[in-house]
């Protein structure tokens, strides 16, 4: 049995490495703390920020961090069913106690939510997943990596067990200047998100170029909100275009009692993050 | 083997699991030899024959540094760092409270960098230098830290406290304790079911401001 080792850059070129092409092991942390990151994907870093606890960031790799499973308190309750845990046995959350759970992307077989921050960040940013397997290299969408619940909610992503993330890639864009993430959560720190919103901003004489928005805390994946992102081309900076996208980005949600405040909290969060990202408070 | 040892608390759960473990191996061993050779299989099984090579062939050889002394250890490749440290160091300063990264009190640094130490395992740190809460004084004189957390009163049953001045350090060594909102964030990972948490702030601050090499 070999040791495991992690990776801590130690040079500028390794560094560089992790910016250019975030490595798997790269610790979240590191990642995070990283200025070229701040400075090309301050998204990224925010997102990276508000995920878990320090000490947790400090073991966190990246890919470790996009293959945590999609779950909810009912996968970790043996007494409870679960389709997660155990397939065909019923989910206990669709009519239970599903305050945390999905709004968008459901099926009756699972409503739970991926938890992550630094994944909604990067499926906002396009990044692309290096995987390595048997045949080789394939490269995959980020957007596509994680998948719906459907009639197979044991699967969480497209990584085939003969696979392994070898690297991200995140293209060149101009949203440096114009990103925010915000996680609304029952505490300030250390919690899962209710709702979590990345939105970044490519805005020139007020009017904005290019926009991406991904939602956290609503599916079973980083959930990307194409629709109100195009909405947003060619608009000028404004509350109501930002109300309106919001409101696009809405159709299709569904509650299921506990969580239907989300479809109140979402839009509003949609909202919120465009007005952080464009400067617009 | 050092399970013989009597624990209390969550120590006992560990001495369940293991000793079902081992009873399992002992008996289907059994089973699988009975049918070949009764005679020597049970005397095999009686003198715990199995167990002996089993703890030979099961565990893996550590190197680490832990508090500035050299370790040669052989340990299981599923122990967790904080049951080394705890169960085959006794160095039980270094706390254990939910075991699976929420509370924070088992906080360690490796190499300088705080971890849980209950989500470390073990076989991961060869070659690395661990601190715990015992290798912060300096014989009889105390680590800032700890003077701070004494004289701001940062804590109630104490149990979380280790954690929470490992963290705390690292806090300060890593620049995250610019403000109080600053160290609220980022001392975020250690749970205090006390609520000290505005004295524990404030010990911060005060070792912070005094500017002394934490």
């Amino acid at each position: 049995m070999k040791q495991f080792q992690y990776v801590r850059p130690a040079t500028q070129q390794a560094v560089l490495d992790v910016i250019n092409k975030p490595g798997a092991l790269a610790l979240n942390s590191v990642v995070s703390e990283n200025k070229l990151v701040a400075d090309k994907y301050p998204l990224l870093a925010m997102a990276l920020k508000a995920g878990a606890s320090p000490q947790l960031r400090n073991m966190a790799t990246v890919g470790g961090n996009m293959m945590q499973r999609t779950r909810c308190t009912y996968f970790y309750d043996t007494a409870m069913p679960c389709n997660k845990r155990v397939p065909g046995s019923g989910c206990g959350a669709y009519e239970g106690v599903n305050r945390m759970h999905a709004i968008f992307g459901t099926s009756t077989q699972c409503i739970a939510v991926h938890p992550s921050d630094m994944c909604v960040g990067l499926a906002a940013l396009d990044a692309m997943v290096i995987i390595a397997g048997k045949k080789g290299e394939r490269r995959l969408p980020f957007t596509e990596f994680h998948r719906l619940p459907g009639d197979h909610p044991e699967t969480d992503n497209r990584l085939a067990p003969d696979e392994m993330i070898v690297a991200l890639e995140i293209p060149d864009n101009n949203f440096a200047k114009n990103s925010y993430y915000l996680k609304v959560r029952d505490r300030q720190s250390y919690a899962f998100a209710l709702v979590s919103v990345a939105a970044a901003l490519d805005i020139e004489n007020g009017i904005i170029r290019h926009a991406r928005l991904a939602m956290g805390g609503v599916a079973h994946k980083p959930w990307r909100l194409f629709d109100a992102e195009k909405s947003l081309i060619g608009k000028r900076v404004s509350e109501e275009s930002f109300q309106q996208a919001a409101q696009l980005a809405m159709q299709g949600a569904k509650g299921f009692g506990y969580n239907s405040f989300k479809l109140k909290l979402a839009p509003a969060g949609i909202a919120e993050a465009l007005k952080q990202a464009s400067g617009l408070v | 083997m050092e399970n013989e040892k009597t624990c209390t608390g969550p120590e006992n759960e560990l001495d369940v699991k293991d000793s079902s473990r081992r009873n399992f191996l002992k008996q289907s061993s059994l089973l699988t030899a009975v049918a070949l050779t009764p005679g020597a299989a049970v005397k095999a099984a009686e003198m715990h024959v199995d167990e002996k090579i089993a703890a030979v062939f099961e565990k893996m050889p550590l190197k680490m540094e832990v508090n500035g002394k050299q370790q040669n250890l052989s340990v299981e490749p599923r122990s967790t760092l904080l049951d080394i440290l705890r169960e085959q160091l006794d160095l039980t300063g270094t706390k254990k409270g939910c075991d699976h990264g929420q509370c924070g009190a088992c906080t360690v640094h490796v190499d300088g960098i705080r971890v849980n130490s209950c989500l470390t395992l073990g076989v991961m740190m060869n070659g690395k230098k661990i601190t715990t809460i015992e290798g912060l004084a300096k014989g009889d004189q105390l680590h800032p830290m700890q003077e701070a957390f004494i004289k701001h009163d940062g804590f109630q049953c104490g149990y979380c406290t280790p954690g929470q001045i490992m963290s705390a350090v690292a806090c300060i060594r890593e620049g995250h304790a610019g403000s109080e909102t600053e160290i609220r964030e980022y001392m975020s990972g250690n749970i205090c079911r006390c609520g000290a948490y505005p004295n524990i702030v404030n010990a911060i601050q005060e070792v912070k401001s005094g500017g002394q090499t934490v």
